[in-house]
């Protein structure tokens, strides 16, 4: 075993204990800085896939803005900051826990059965290919998407301001 | 290095998310499980593509869409919990019972 496979798997041990912890954890904000940890140990695999790009957007659309969002909507929903009990609801436990192990033994008995080739780590870079490609053969898709965050972003400023017409009706 | 431990990692990931769901009470802490499952649907896909090596890198292109469209997904979902917590005073989602039967 090489030294690059260790450390492969290190990092997937990594992935999942932080993400175990994004679902366990009695405290909002632990949640929040634990995806983050999951998400930067994706970021790394991603570089190992030799897919550096797809790394990049990763740490800075995920880590950069998207964590912050969350902050944020933890603080306007004045949720607890501290350790809080009541951020699970207990009696959904062992159903959600049968649930989620079903899923996992029918999803690892299909891929260990179908899947066993091996992947390629760490050849070169793709990011000039990646560019070519997304503004040619992706270019349409590309730009929908663009019209898809437009629509996004009236959306929630529609959603998320107070309406005059009723903050009047109340002043009354 | 073997493809499969990477897809059964992704695959524990979304069971760790679909437990997430299931399991919290609070709306935003539901967001950031879904973010988990998006994230182990990402792993897939870059996996695949350096499995297969493919010439139009369809794999990486497919997760940076993803990446995008969950990044709005995060703020309409954060613009609909707001709005819940400002008309109902609380964001846990065993609370907005108002169309069950």
């Amino acid at each position: 075993m090489e030294a690059i496979d260790i450390f492969s798997y290190f990092l997937l041990l990594l992935l999942l204990l932080s993400g175990i912890k994004v679902v366990t954890t009695s405290n909002v904000i632990h949640a929040a800085i634990f995806l983050v940890f999951t998400l930067a140990t994706t970021a790394i695999l991603f570089i190992l896939l030799s897919a550096e790009f797809v790394a990049l957007v990763l740490v800075l659309v995920y880590i950069g803005a998207v964590i912050v969002l969350f902050l944020f909507g933890v603080m306007i929903t004045r949720a607890p900051l501290g350790p809080n009990a009541e951020l699970d609801n207990d009696q959904n436990k062992l159903f959600a826990t049968l649930i989620s192990l079903s899923i996992f033994g029918i999803f690892t008995y299909i891929l260990l059965q179908t899947f066993d080739s091996t992947v390629v780590i760490s050849e070169g870079t793709s990011t000039k290919l990646l560019g070519e490609i997304l503004l040619s053969r992706f270019v349409f898709p590309f730009e929908l998407v663009s019209f898809v965050l437009l629509g996004a972003l009236i959306g929630g400023i529609t959603l998320a301001r107070k309406d005059n017409a009723l903050m009047d009706e109340d002043q009354i | 290095m073997s493809i499969q431990p990477i897809l059964i990692a992704a695959a524990a990931l979304f069971s760790i998310g679909i437990y997430g769901i299931l399991v919290r009470r609070n709306a935003v802490m539901v967001l950031l499980s879904i973010e988990l499952i998006l994230n182990s649907v990402n792993i897939n896909f870059v996996a695949f593509n350096a499995m297969l090596s493919d010439v139009f890198l369809n794999g990486q292109i497919f997760s940076i869409f993803i990446i995008t469209i969950a990044a709005a997904e995060v703020g309409i979902g954060l613009a609909i919990v707001l709005m819940l917590f400002r008309n109902r005073e609380t964001a846990n989602i065993n609370e907005f019972d108002l169309m069950k039967w």
